[in-house]
């Protein structure tokens, strides 16, 4: 099966076979990152722009070694440093980055529908790097492309992901991503961060993290911003924290061989405590190497995938 | 000048006539109705086939003069008006700067008159700027024209210069029109709230917004005795709500808008910025209520809640879009599918856009009578026709209608007697 999508903008428009062709192509890329020499001359050539509106160390990171290691020209535009602060409008930014002929835009905004927007208007190929509060689909392929290196199949799992649900794109791609592949997939947080029809995605909905994380083959923890204190949703991390936090103590109602999740940057001790987040049940290093080996089967696959090879 | 309008069926929701009837217009005001009238007149108009309507009453719109001409204008507002087949419209304070004052309205009625194709009555602010603060001079803004009082957009969260602007409006006979939402429940929320926002990852508006703003707002209004006429409601709890207040007395009324009984959230998919408004495109239980709302009388009025927005305006991210749509020239069609759906009769929808809205605002309008000025709106229910943004009056094309198929227009608009719009066939 040849995949060679335009763009990719979002799980819930991917289906199984797809999802498992970009991560067996990510499979065969994994091995590159190990090397000595860790670059292939694959993508020599094309230009990838790295348009990131909002704050990003690990994705924009993560993007730019993979189209680096691919031998891709990358360029990072960061929004501090673009025309935005001047006044342009997204579409006029993205015109005049295209006017350069990149052949992806790799966007990161803080509007939902921002690459969708983008894809809509632009002839290059639109990745998206996470948009608003909707989706991240490099995000939840990383995050099976590690469930399935550790549990071998990802059909029949119980994944349990919590924290601020309400303002998570990792969730909304996880629970397409994770459903697709035949997983069950429990959510739980406060009631105040859990958005209105979150069933009707595809997941069981917990207001206690106990009954959310029994059983659970994978336990995946979502950042709590910080900025969030004090507001309206939590009256304080300390409450937060004793529960819905993950610590030695409720990890142990999951499974044994239970593996912990977590999309970062963590706030240890808030939604999950240092001895989990260092235990030998947490494969969030794991996590973030893969993001590399996923994010050069993205690039490639969009880019014209295997007939490139035989060129 | 004479004019005699022959063979149509003239629906007269007002005067309770629903029968084939002649019409002769003299100088401007109507003279005559009888079932044949057979007398000289220059034009002689057959209406054979077509409804004889009172010129329709739209008692929300923002016309964006002064101050934003590049959306609108009172010419190219009443022109689509006119094409929409309303001669009478009212329009918010929300303009640039707003209309808290006699001169903006006194400019507003002006320029109507000199160039507009409808008449324009301006609502005045609730609160001088708009502020939420003072009182504006409602009495001096009645005397230049003003037909009633709203901070439209930015509703009044202070219950006590609520409370004072019910009484102070009654005292001059005046309505308080709201925009009843709780704007601290709003927050930065850009959608209805449910499922599809939360798919799509947009902030959701919740109906308690909604609905817990009307309460206040019918509580104000039966504690005063002041009369009150609720804006756009888009919930079922706003209609149940004000269906109660009917029962208990109260003097409440309220309109629905054509884009709240015609569409849900699911329009808003694929990020669509014509589908954006405030308040939001709600679920379908809401639309049924709002159904249920036109058919028992609670609704009183369909209302455009026109507003247009610059291209530029509407050409970004979902969230950053400004709220609302044009509605002027899909009202009449959007209306009379609620007629083709079994909702209502037509003398019902009819009525909904005439005289009923005319009695709201207090206006000499929205009837046939004889005696009355002849505002009269031709329409051929039968019309087929799509609703394309190049054959627009507005001169903004915000609207998630394009390309629909609609049925029923108005192919004929007389402004006291003259003639402001004709459909060419």
């Amino acid at each position: 099966m040849p995949f060679n999508p335009k763009h990719i903008l979002s799980i819930k428009s991917l289906t199984a076979e797809e999802i498992n062709f970009i991560l067996n192509t990510a499979d065969s890329f994994k091995e590159i990152n190990t090397r000595q020499i860790k670059k292939v001359p694959t993508l020599r050539g094309k230009t990838i722009v790295n348009l990131f509106f909002e704050a990003s160390t690990r994705t924009r990171t993560s993007f730019e070694i993979a189209g680096k290691r691919l031998s891709a020209d990358t360029v990072n535009i960061s929004a501090s440093s673009s025309s935005v602060v001047k006044g342009e409008t997204l579409e006029d930014t993205a015109q005049n980055i295209e006017a350069m002929h990149p052949d992806i835009i790799v966007m990161r905004h803080s509007a939902s529908g921002a690459c969708d927007y983008l894809a809509e208007r632009l002839n290059c190929s639109v990745i998206n790097a996470g948009d608003g509060t909707h989706e991240h689909p490099s995000q939840a392929l990383l995050d099976a492309f590690t469930i399935r290196q550790h549990k071998g199949e990802i059909k029949g799992l119980t994944v349990t992901i919590a924290g601020d649900i309400a303002h998570s794109r990792v969730v909304r791609s996880n629970i397409y991503c994770l459903n697709k592949l035949g997983a069950k997939v429990k959510i739980a947080g406060p009631r105040t961060m859990l958005p209105p029809g979150l069933e009707k995605l595809g997941c069981e909905v917990h207001h206690n993290l106990k009954d959310a994380i029994t059983d659970a083959d994978c336990i995946m923890m979502l950042r709590i911003q910080r900025e969030r204190q004090g507001k309206t949703l939590i009256p304080s991390l300390r409450e937060y924290s004793r529960f819905f936090g993950l610590n030695d103590n409720n990890l142990q109602l999951a499974k044994d061989d239970a593996i912990v999740l977590h999309p970062g940057p963590m706030n240890r001790g808030v939604e999950i405590s240092s001895s989990v987040a260092d235990g030998k049940q947490n494969v969030i290093l794991d996590q973030v190497e893969n993001g590399v080996a996923v994010r050069m089967a993205l690039l490639y696959l969009v880019a014209g995938g295997e007939k490139l090879q035989d060129s | 000048m004479k004019i005699l309008i022959k063979n149509g069926r003239m629906i007269d929701p007002a005067n309770q006539i629903d029968a084939i009837q002649d019409i002769l217009v003299e100088n401007g005001i109507i003279t005559s109705v009888a079932a044949a009238i057979n007398t000289e007149a220059e034009d002689i108009i057959d209406a054979s086939g077509l409804l004889i309507t009172p010129g329709l009453v739209d008692i929300h719109t923002h016309l964006r003069d002064p101050g934003q001409e590049y959306k609108e204008d009172i010419i190219s507002g009443t022109r689509a008006a006119a094409a929409g087949g309303i001669t009478s419209l009212a329009c918010m304070p929300n303009t640039s700067p707003v209309n808290d004052s006699l001169a903006i309205t006194k400019y507003i009625i002006a320029k109507a008159k000199e160039e507009g194709s409808a008449n324009v009555f301006p609502i005045a602010c609730i609160s001088k700027g708009m502020k939420g603060e003072v009182l504006a001079e409602m009495g001096e803004l009645k005397e230049g024209g003003c037909v009633g009082f709203s901070d439209d957009g930015v509703p009044v969260s202070n219950g006590e210069l609520m409370r004072r602007a019910f009484e102070y409006a009654d005292t001059f006979a005046m309505p308080i029109i709201s925009h009843a939402e709780d704007l601290s429940l709003v927050g930065t929320g850009c959608m209805n709230e449910g499922s599809v926002a939360t798919e799509l990852g947009l902030k959701g508006i919740p109906w308690v917004a909604e609905d817990a703003a009307t309460a206040r707002e019918i509580m104000l209004a039966e504690f005063t005795g002041g009369r009150l006429h609720v804006c756009h409601v888009s919930t079922k709890g706003s209609v149940d709500l004000v269906r109660q207040g009917k029962a208990r007395g109260v003097r409440v009324s309220c309109e629905a808008t054509p884009h709240h009984f015609t569409l849900t959230d699911e329009a808003v998919r694929g990020y669509n910025t014509n589908a954006k408004m405030n308040p939001p495109l709600r679920s379908q239980e809401d639309v049924d209520a709002i159904h249920a709302g036109l058919a028992d009388g609670t609704i009183d009025a369909i209302a455009t809640d026109h507003a247009p927005h610059h291209y530029d305006e509407k050409n970004v991210e979902f969230a950053a879009a400004m709220n609302g749509i044009i509605g002027l020239e899909s009202l009449l069609p959007l209306s009379l599918k609620l007629v083709e759906d079994g909702v209502v009769n037509m003398n019902q929808v009819i009525s909904l856009l005439t005289d009923r809205p005319a009695r709201i605002i207090g206006i000499d309008r929205g009837t046939l009578s004889v005696g009355a000025v002849a505002d009269i709106t031709l329409i051929d229910p039968q019309l087929e026709w799509e609703f394309a943004l190049e054959g627009l009056h507005s001169k903004s094309k915000n609207t998630p209608f394009s390309g629909w198929k609609m049925k029923g227009a108005a192919v004929r608009t007389l402004l006291a007697g003259k003639t402001v719009f004709e459909r060419s066939l």
